[in-house]
């Protein structure tokens, strides 16, 4: 660290120069912070799911119903803890662009099977107390100004195409950072009852979730629970809740790889600049070297001096653009509503440091061996 | 006139000057050049998704094309008819006609569960009952391999996309509905618009398979002429006995395709503005060292009577020469990698899967050329004006 001045002092030398790159640096570190968060918004549900909890839906289609009656045989399938279900409604709130899922739900049920949605006690028993009531993610919340007490209308093009009227009775947070609470759930009950009139679909439900009593039988239990419902108007496909998110997420597209190829396409170009700054430094430095090796300096340290100079100016330029993407992703979902589950993981935040350690080394290791390979008297010519 | 031309030579030479310059900064401007290729690159490359999911989206449905959904619906999955009403909507005026009766096909929309063939996982694949009229309302409809299928008999036909995507999806393959297993007896072109992702059965088949009675979800149409749309339209709207909203086919499929599209161009973009203040920051970095290699040249030359607004113009063309060459590297990379690539995604509003190809087209590399001449602009002004602006004197006495 003695040396510490002395490198702070080459890299200061050409400000625009250093500035310029370091900008660049930094704008390829936002961008990396972005596009994470953009595949965590896409993918993200892969890791959110429950280790424990399956997810059963009709084997031809998620869009076609279950029976309601199918929850009490699967709560006798051993190795089944419980199930809940939920069904889609597929409601418009004023306009289709203020997409935000709705589905009714068995409350108590529910809210055991999901433990992320945290809902505080008395607003869970209002909600219990209120036939039309419904507790609403803090997003949602949020994007529409609601409060509790407020009564939405939500238009159903699936359900009697009417518009239901619903009372928030509770907002609910999430346990996690990547918690999805742009939903809303209401009562089953009053679903139920209300869409009777339409002669079709009473009784029937869209999917179920199931928790197991052992992860490790996960496997065994889903196979369980599609050999009973076998042979049945209404057979099932049982998958892990993980597998199933895995599966929506490459329905969208290969998501990974076109993420990897930007930033590929990114660093390369950072790589680049960066890499012709740092030779730059060091051929107009070719005669100080020379001083610094002649007074003593060993090769390995000549070698550092170089290496430490450019991982420095990448460090400060990762640290910077990571701050930066971590300002920018915190205020949330760029495209409104559309990506629910926006935000820049920690995880990817380590990633993004040690590729900048990573730029630093490979940016700066030809110019320093360059530096190391210098003899004295060739280098003290060029003074 | 000759002051315009002597200045018009001005800038000549000194652009002659950097330009046979470059070989000695060759890093750094090799930096810059590939730096707006992939500005250039990344930014056609996103936006090629979008144009290309639009494009099979619109390419479905002429304008004397019509559709015809219950009113209130916006995707045919939440519409629905009866008999009764497909019967009236058929006859409406302005719908074409020939030996066999009106050109309107009324049809059934599902989607099922098929393994992609990429990765294994399921994907909701459209499944759609069509009558016989269905290959006349849609345009360029082809049976490419195989033969179609059969009415009233349990065999499908699938859109080449579907064929591509999902595995056994080829002549010769099958089709699992419920416990019934479908053979697959052709695969169907459409010009590359949205029917090629679907799979096409007899609309009473499926009508029996599903349990649906006889019901439907939404009628295609095929008019007298793209001016009949507005007769058509009314009569069916001002019908008592109907409640449906009428389109012609292509508003509805721009209808479909407008969230997935925003998506994509408004992170396209986002990602293509960062990007581009990145390779900003880099052009104005070589054109600074640019100017700093020649800083004793500039000043000789201004010394001798050249004008600094010489200096300015020649520094930003050698600048706007590099953008360009770094966007026509990136344009050509993106055509080359990205058009015609076959993808398939998920369509939103439909719930169902959408196969199409990325779409390279002449206007986004128009767009991309506009982006690396603004990045070049940018990044070779400040340092112009600095090379301009430099004290002789003090210029000259850095030899």
């Amino acid at each position: 660290m003695k040396f510490f001045h002395l490198i702070w002092g080459n890299l200061t030398r050409h400000k625009l120069r250093t500035s310029l790159t370091l900008l660049s640096i930094l704008v390829a570190f936002v961008l990396f912070g972005f596009l994470c968060a953009i595949k965590q918004a896409l993918v993200g549900g892969v890791e959110l799911a429950g280790v424990d909890r399956l997810i059963v839906r009709h084997r031809v289609s998620l869009i076609q119903l279950l029976p309601e009656a199918y929850q009490a045989r699967m709560e006798r399938i051993p190795g089944v803890g419980s199930a809940a279900h939920q069904t889609w409604f597929g409601g418009i709130y004023q306009d289709p662009k203020n997409f935000f899922m709705q589905c009714p739900v068995v409350p108590q049920e529910f809210m055991a099977m999901f433990p992320e949605f945290i809902l505080p006690p008395e607003q869970m028993k209002a909600w219990l107390a209120t036939r039309t009531g419904a507790i609403v993610g803090r997003k949602t919340a949020e994007r529409f100004h609601w409060k509790i007490g407020d009564k939405v209308p939500i238009t159903s093009p699936i359900w009697l195409r009417k518009t239901w009227e619903f009372d928030i009775v509770g907002i609910f947070d999430g346990a996690k950072k990547g918690t999805d609470t742009t939903s809303l759930f209401f009562r089953y009950d009053y679903f139920d009852e209300t869409r009777k009139s339409q002669n079709w679909g009473t009784g029937q439900v869209g999917w179920y979730t199931i928790r197991v009593k052992d992860p490790a039988q996960a496997a065994d239990v889903a196979r369980r629970v599609d050999e009973e419902f076998a042979n049945s108007p209404a057979e099932t496909k049982t998958e892990p809740e993980g597998a199933f998110a895995q599966g929506f997420a490459n329905q969208i597209g290969n998501i990974a790889f076109i993420v990897a190829g930007i930033l590929g396409a990114v660093f390369f170009t950072i790589l680049l600049v960066t890499g012709s700054t740092m030779s730059q430094a060091v051929r107009e430095r070719i005669g100080e070297l020379g001083v610094l090796k002649a007074i003593g300096f060993t090769n390995g340290q000549v070698l550092s001096l170089v290496l430490a100079e450019s991982c420095l100016l990448t460090m400060l330029g990762g640290v910077l653009g990571l701050a930066l993407a971590w300002v920018m992703t915190s205020r949330g979902d760029p495209t409104g509503g559309m990506l629910p589950m926006f935000f820049f993981p920690v995880r990817d935040v380590l990633v993004g440091l040690g590729l900048s350690i990573a730029l630093g080394l490979i940016t700066g290791i030809l110019p320093a061996q360059q530096a190391m390979r210098l003899r004295v008297a060739d280098a003290l010519r060029r003074m | 006139m000759t002051t315009l031309l002597n200045w018009f030579s001005q800038i000549g030479s000194i652009a002659k000057f950097g330009i046979m310059s470059i070989p000695q900064r060759r890093g750094s401007v090799a930096a810059t050049v590939i730096g707006i290729a992939g500005v250039v690159l990344v930014f056609v490359g996103v936006l090629s998704i979008a144009a290309g999911f639009r494009r099979a989206m619109t390419a479905s449905g002429s304008a004397d094309a019509a559709i015809v959904l219950r009113s209130g619906s916006d995707s045919e999955m939440v519409s629905g008819f009866g008999r009764n009403e497909t019967r009236l909507i058929a006859d409406a005026p302005g719908i074409a006609r020939n030996a066999s009766g009106p050109l309107a096909s009324a049809e059934l929309f599902v989607i099922i569960n098929l393994p992609k063939r990429s990765t294994g996982t399921d994907a909701n694949v459209p499944l759609r009952g069509v009558e016989s009229a269905a290959t006349s309302v849609r345009d360029n409809l082809k049976i490419t391999s195989g033969r179609m299928f059969e009415w009233g008999k349990n065999e499908v036909i699938v859109g080449a996309g579907a064929a591509r995507e999902y595995a056994d999806l080829e002549v010769g393959g099958s089709v699992k509905v419920g416990r019934a297993t479908w053979p697959v007896v052709g695969v169907f072109s459409a010009s590359g618009g949205v029917a090629e992702s679907e799979i096409w059965t007899d609309a009473k088949v499926l009508q029996a398979a599903y349990n649906r009675g006889d019901s439907f979800q939404s009628v295609y149409a095929r008019l007298n002429s793209a001016g009949a749309f507005q007769e058509f339209k009314d009569s069916l709207t001002s019908n008592p006995q109907l409640s449906v909203k009428v389109l012609r086919q292509s508003e509805h499929f721009a209808e479909q395709s407008e969230g997935m599209t925003r998506l994509i161009t408004t992170l396209g973009f986002l990602i293509a503005f960062l990007m581009a203040i990145g390779a900003v920051f880099g052009a104005l970095n070589t054109m600074y060292s640019a100017v700093a290699a020649r800083t004793r040249e500039i000043a000789t030359l201004r010394a001798l009577g050249f004008g600094s607004g010489a200096v300015v113009i020649a520094l930003m063309l050698e600048s706007l020469l590099l953008a360009l060459l770094g966007g026509a590297v990136g344009g050509g990379l993106a055509y080359v990698a990205f058009n015609n690539f076959h993808a398939a995604t998920m369509n939103w509003q439909s719930f169902s899967q959408v196969s199409f190809a990325f779409a390279v087209t002449p206007h986004l590399l128009v767009q991309g050329v506009v982006w690396a001449t603004l990045i070049g602009l940018i990044g070779g002004l400040f340092p112009a004006i600095r090379a301009a602006s430099l004290p002789i004197a003090a210029a000259l006495r850095e030899l």
